[in-house]
């Protein structure tokens, strides 16, 4: 029952916030609301009991994705002013099959898949440990993610590499 | 030491007993949040009329004297005239943004708040990542500095809130880096946890000797700037910035800001006590038994605002006396000297965990 009732309430803020911030004119209220969203998401992992992954969302997508884009919006400033300026068909069309192809993969899986009730009802902290987390990103057996883990790494270090270079004084 | 969930789980029972769980665990939640607002408002209370005092003595000035004895009264009269301001509103300002701007500073300490753990048992938000929790949801504050001061539309809150942008983002990767030093030396991530096992075997401080002092040392420094305090208050420097991002908020608005400040600062101290000298565990030396059985009477809480307070009092020592860096000075600092000093520490504390030769 209280699972339910909380369950409603992240629902209501997630689906409510994520609208608004489409509809929203201005950019700076797109990024609060999609900050509300993901701190409903967050709520969400926190109802079924996974609370590393709850806290790495807060972490990365509020504390650090939602403060980048405020920083890079303040930073190139403000275009508050309405400009209605028209939209070409060819943007139209591409908006109306990327909205059909999204809506398409949606449906698909929510109709393949079914709801795993369960997940709310038993909500358990043993779940998922984060020991069993930490042995399985660095784990080179079968199921290990070792490999996956290094990738990102190279990414990430190509990002500074890159950052660097544009930000180094000639 | 005095047990505290056992009066938590009777309360439960007794509930439970003629109403159904879940309107139980709403009562609970109620009186939790009651009870997390006052101990907010009286922390405040007490912290302001603590700094306002040890800043006279620093300054060879009295203080405030004149409202009720010694002045205690003064913080209510400083409410009052708060509440009481007219709130003016700037046509060019965002309105919605500008006033859930506090709103954000205020759910971010409220919730870092909310995890500390007060006396053995005695705990709101008490799961296995609780530390990572902490970080992640200290973070949030951020996110309202940055809104109040773009929501002004003014260029004093704009350059405040870019600078504590920066500072602030660049200071939580020492707190982190702190952080992860300690976890090392505790294994866990339960903040309960990390306390009951410096209750067992001796503080994390003493246990830890170098790299436990050195990261004490840099969790202050990084923890003052997280605050926007002490030298490092850029974000607000009145002589350049008039109030930096708060210069457009008046009456609560206002005081939402300057109460999470003085918050923030407590929970610094709160999470200091915790993670470095042992939370509600009572001081124990081995061998004195008698002192220690004395020592093992006095309530856990008391040692734990005995802690804290003594942290705040750092924290308030280190404000009075340094001057104000400069923003490249600063950033400088954080990114050429803490960062590597803590990053070498972690490496440091691996080592002595891993050759045995703690404490």
């Amino acid at each position: 029952m209280a699972q339910t009732i909380i369950f409603l309430i992240l629902a209501v803020i997630i689906l409510g916030c994520g609208i608004l911030a489409v509809t929203t004119k201005r950019i700076m209220h797109a990024a609060t609301y999609l900050m509300f969203v993901l701190f409903g998401t967050a709520g969400l992992y926190f109802l079924m009991g996974y609370t590393f992954l709850a806290s790495v969302q807060v972490m990365v997508y509020a504390g650090g994705v939602v403060v980048l884009y405020i920083f890079a919006l303040m930073l190139t400033g403000r275009q508050d002013k309405k400009d209605n300026h028209s939209v070409s068909l060819a943007k139209k069309f591409a908006a109306l099959v990327a909205t059909l192809c999204g809506a398409g993969l949606f449906l698909f899986i929510i109709v393949s898949h079914r709801f795993a009730e369960n997940m709310l009802t038993a909500p358990s902290e043993q779940t998922t440990s984060v020991k069993l987390i930490g042995q399985q990103l660095l784990s080179s057996d079968k199921f290990g993610y070792l490999l996956p883990f290094e990738v990102v790494s190279i990414l990430l270090l190509a990002c500074i590499i890159g950052s660097l270079i544009i930000a180094r004084k000639r | 030491m005095f047990d505290f969930s056992i009066i938590s789980k009777w309360f439960h029972s007794l509930l439970t007993g003629f109403i159904p769980e879940w309107l139980a665990i709403g009562i609970e939640c109620l009186i939790v949040l009651l009870f997390i607002i006052i101990l907010y408002a009286i922390l405040a209370i007490a912290l302001i009329y603590l700094e306002r005092k040890i800043c006279a003595f620093f300054q060879c000035r009295i203080g405030p004297n004149r409202v009720g004895k010694w002045g205690l009264l003064q913080v209510f009269a400083d409410v009052f005239k708060m509440l009481s301001k007219e709130i003016i509103k700037m046509r060019q300002s965002d309105k919605l943004l500008h006033d859930m701007a506090p709103f954000f500073v205020l759910l971010a300490s409220f919730l870092t708040f909310a995890c500390i753990p007060w006396n053995k048992g005695l705990q709101i938000l008490d799961f296995n990542v609780g530390l990572f929790f902490f970080i992640a949801i200290s973070g949030i504050g951020v996110i309202g500095i940055l809104l109040a001061g773009w929501a002004s539309h003014s260029k004093y809150p704009m350059i405040g809130a870019m600078r504590s942008g920066a500072q602030l983002i660049s200071y939580e990767l020492s707190i982190g880096m702190t952080m992860l030093t300690m976890l090392l030396l505790c294994g866990t991530m339960q903040l309960s946890e990390i306390v009951q096992q410096q209750a067992d075997y001796g503080w994390n401080i003493v246990r830890g000797h170098v790299p436990a002092v050195l990261a004490f040392i840099i969790y202050l420094i990084a923890g003052n700037a997280e605050c926007n305090r002490g030298p490092f208050d850029l974000p607000e420097a009145e002589s350049e910035l008039t109030a930096g991002y708060h210069t457009e908020y008046s009456g609560m608005g206002f005081g939402f800001f300057y109460l999470a400040e003085y918050l923030n600062m407590f929970i610094c101290g709160a999470m200091a006590a915790t993670v470095f000298l042992g939370g509600w565990s009572p001081i124990y030396f081995p061998g004195l038994d008698g002192f220690n059985t004395v020592m093992g009477y006095i309530p856990g809480f008391v040692w734990f605002f005995g802690k804290a307070f003594f942290v705040v009092f750092l924290l308030m020592w280190i404000r009075w006396t340094y001057p104000r860096l400069r923003i490249d000075q600063l950033l400088s600092l954080e990114w050429k000297y803490l960062m590597p000093i803590s990053m070498f520490n972690i490496i440091l504390m691996a080592l002595v965990v891993c050759f045995g030769l703690t404490l």
